[in-house]
């Protein structure tokens, strides 16, 4: 049996990594085995952030070329710089607000027009998703990880039921803030049509 | 309070933990009394978790001054009769490398493992040494773990080895194993010893050099022993699966032949070496003689692949090897399951089906790692580089140090032209104000100041250097995960503590110019920079502001929480906040009159109001939030 592997991609403030170890808790609340990798170190916002999770048989942290299920992008550029390690039938969730990088603002780089960035995904399933607006209306933009999260809850071959995640979701996130994420959960599972 | 599950004392209990919190979960159970670091990626997690939970689990933690005295400080609690861990990055070790070699030729009573986080592919270093051959080096017993449960379980049988040998054990990991996060299964904890006694005995703790020949006869006669360790060793386990390929790997190298080999159905026989200095010759000896062919992977250096050709050729085993000596495998950079792939292509002939998504070629924007909105270096940064403008200098050299502010290398700042190591800034900056005419001036952390500053910066005073030394004082070790410092009234217990003031230090020294500014202050910083470049001789300017990350996070507790945004009636466009403070959460956008305008992205904006007040047209305006 091979495993299902997802990369969550994004800039770093996003909340990748929150929104990764979530899936990873569930996956051990669920009884599956689950190995995700990770990085940590400089600058802890503006770069960019992916992790890898492999839940299932396997013991490799990184995904090979070709080999991710599901792709979670945070962010539309980022989204599309991990895309060469998805098979051709992958899924590919895409929050379609920029975060443009400061190297486009410099001048030194051009950030591309997301229209086209979404057409050239064609072939893979495509979920664009207004993430952060959705988040935005749910209380507040810092939620975008959890729509992310409500959206990929809904992809069929997830092997996490959506009770689990948000389960992992209360014994993540502080109490304080369980109503707004549980709602920014339930906007993006319900802004996904599979 | 954080981390506390880790304490739980419920054997069989399943836990998802990072490999960095799996291995103190092991020390724990291995009875750790007493543990030691300098916060460095990828180590820095274990001393993270350790600050939370070594109070009530009944620990000396304590973050050092730098790893040399890291290692020192468990050394003696070891020698005390203590089980110790000290901890540390990849080149972390080479800070305390004389301290790490005497270690091994004194040798410890209690249990006194040394974890080296090594970096592969340098995700947050400056190189990516391959530290298996300090275990060579210092004639030191090498455990390689290769997932977060072996985190947990081998840190504990490297105690039990240090214990029985009375030899320190190097512990060493890699970026995929400390950041890799796992189901870990929870185990026994054993009893600790609390205090300990040291039995005094010079002969044995002193190496003067009559005592220390002795000591290196007795090392080699120990290593011997740890030989025959490994050989029968449970870290060391061979998984038949018929056939006459054989691989050895060791470390996260595993992983990757592993799941390679059973997507693929190739059937080979795989020796996973745990326990790898000394090298388990005669195992592996047994190994290689039942296979016509050996695979060896292993990330960076060949060193299981020149011990294994070693032993093949001292007994005489005509088997084919291949791995990096003869360019099956790369020796640069971390490997993944395609570089497994790619070797098994070479090696087996086959052609492996990979159903790629081919991408097509857009030139998309890079997103290197920046300075985050709000960061106080930016604005030092940026006064630094306006007040050389105002001054005309334009060929100013620029040390730089390690920590977050490296990242000023980056435009428009440009604030690093050379950089070495942990506190190089200044040593270097003596050199090129005595080596050229040009202006110096070097920039350093806090915590990196105390780390390895202060005896460049007495080398600078005493040797009457002219050059400007700026010490970005953020109030923590930022670029680690905040770990305090010895600036700072807390240490790595969280207890009250007490602090090194800097500018007293630097004063103390005999600096005369020695100036703290507030670098959100940005009119004043510029002055201050002015100032201090014109002057003869030494000057040191103390840019003092809490990192921006600490006080967004008390202000979101808080609920207090404003962003700027620009108010376009005012805005001309300038340019001045966009392209020279170049805050990263400040971009442009062309709107659909097709007019490009500058904008703040709320989601990105801390509130910081450095542009605000550096914008001439007092165009950008704070808005609070709800």
């Amino acid at each position: 049996m091979r495993s299902v592997n997802i990369i969550f991609a994004g800039v770093g403030g996003q909340g990748v990594l929150t929104a990764s170890s979530i899936v990873g808790k569930a996956a051990l609340l669920s009884d599956m085995n689950v190995v995700m990798s990770e990085v940590h170190g400089m600058a802890q916002r503006g770069g960019v952030v992916v992790t890898e999770m492999k839940i299932g048989n396997a013991k490799s942290p990184l995904i090979g070329l070709g080999e991710a299920d599901i792709i979670v992008g945070f962010e539309p550029v980022e989204a599309y710089r991990v895309l060469h390690k998805a098979h051709r039938d992958a899924y590919v969730i895409v929050n379609t607000e920029p975060i443009v990088p400061i190297t486009a603002s410099l001048g030194d780089s051009e950030y591309p027009d997301v229209g086209e960035l979404l057409k050239n995904m064609q072939g893979l399933k495509v979920l664009p998703l207004e993430a952060t607006e959705i988040a935005r209306r749910a209380g507040g933009s810092i939620a975008t990880n959890i729509v992310m999260l409500g959206a990929l809850s809904k992809i069929p071959i997830f092997p996490i039921k959506r009770e689990t995640i948000e389960e992992a979701i209360r014994q993540t996130i502080s109490p304080r803030f369980h109503d707004m994420n549980l709602k920014a959960f339930d906007m993006g599972y319900k802004a996904i049509e599979i | 309070m954080k981390f506390q599950h880790i304490l739980i004392d419920e054997p069989g209990r399943r836990e998802f933990l990072l490999g960095n919190e799996a291995v103190v979960r092991g020390a724990l159970e291995a009875g750790l009394d007493f543990a030691s670091t300098y916060p460095g990626t990828p180590s820095s997690e274990i001393g993270n978790t350790l600050f939370y939970i070594a109070k009530k689990a009944g620990i000396y933690f304590e973050f050092s001054t730098n790893e040399k005295v890291a290692m020192e400080v468990s050394a003696a609690a070891a020698a005390s009769g203590l089980r110790a861990l000290v901890f540390f990055k990849h080149v972390g070790l080479n800070v305390a490398a004389d301290a790490f070699m005497s270690t091994a030729y004194i040798g410890t009573n209690g249990g006194l493992v040394i974890l080296t986080a090594d970096d592969p592919s340098m995700h947050s270093s400056q190189n990516e040494q391959d530290n298996r051959y300090y275990a060579q080096i210092a004639n030191m017993p090498m455990i390689e773990p290769s997932s977060a449960q072996e985190m947990k379980d081998f840190i504990k049988e490297a105690f039990e080895i240090s214990e029985s040998l009375k030899l320190p054990v190097l512990f060493r990991t890699t970026t995929r194993v400390n950041h890799v996060r796992g189901i870990v299964e929870y185990g026994e904890m054993m009893e600790k010893r609390g205090k300990g006694y040291f039995k005094k005995d010079p002969n044995r703790y002193v190496p003067i050099p009559s005592n220390s020949r002795r000591m290196h006869g007795e090392l080699l006669k120990k290593i011997e022993k740890a030989r025959e360790m490994a050989n029968n060793s449970p870290l060391n386990v061979v998984e038949w699966n018929d056939g006459d390929i054989g691989i050895i790997t060791s470390g996260v190298a595993y992983n990757y032949v592993y799941d390679v080999v059973n997507e693929l159905g190739i059937r080979v026989n795989i020796l996973k070496l745990g326990f790898t200095h000394p090298f388990p010759d005669k195992l592996v000896k047994d190994f290689i003689s039942k296979h016509k062919r050996i695979i060896i992977s292993e990330e960076l250096e060949p060193y299981l692949e020149k011990e294994t050709r070693l032993v093949a050729q001292m007994h005489g085993i005509d088997v084919e090897i291949y791995g990096k000596l003869n360019g099956y495998f790369p020796r640069a950079y971390e490997y993944n399951p395609d570089v497994i792939k790619d070797a098994l292509e070479k090696i087996l002939g086959i052609k492996i089906e990979r159903n790629t998504y081919e991408t097509k070629d857009i030139e998309l924007p890079a997103r290197p790692p920046v300075l985050c909105p709000g960061c106080p270096h930016r604005a030092t940064y940026y006064a630094a580089m306006m007040a050389l403008k105002q001054l005309k200098i334009k060929d100013a050299i620029i040390t730089s140090d390690i920590g977050c502010y490296t990242l000023g290398i980056q435009k428009p700042y440009e604030m690093a032209d050379y950089l070495l190591c942990m506190g190089s800034s200044i040593g270097t900056a003596v050199g090129f104000s005595k080596a050229t005419e040009q202006k110096v001036i070097g920039f350093v952390g806090d915590s990196t100041f105390f780390h390895a500053s202060i005896p460049g910066l007495i080398d600078a005073y005493h040797n009457n250097a002219n050059l400007v030394y700026v010490i970005l004082d953020n109030r923590t070790t930022a670029m680690t995960g905040h770990q305090p410092h010895p600036g700072l009234p807390m240490d790595g217990m969280g207890n009250k503590a007490p602090y090194v003031d800097i500018e007293k230090l630097v004063r103390g020294i005999g600096i005369d110019f020695v100036k703290t500014v507030d670098p959100y202050d940005v009119k004043e910083t510029i002055r201050v920079f002015k100032e201090a470049i014109q002057h003869k001789g030494i000057s040191v300017i103390i840019a003092k502001r809490e990192c921006a990350l600490l006080w967004d996070a008390r202000r979101r507790r808080q609920g207090e929480w404003w962003v700027y945004e620009i108010n376009q009636d005012k805005c001309t466009q300038c340019g001045l906040c966009s392209d020279w403070l170049a805050c990263v959460a400040i971009y442009k956008k062309v709107d659909e009159d097709g007019k490009e305008r500058v904008y703040i992205n709320d989601a990105l904006c801390d509130g910081c109001g450095v542009c605000a007040t550096i914008c001439p047209f007092n165009a950008i305006e704070k808005k609070v939030m709800k």
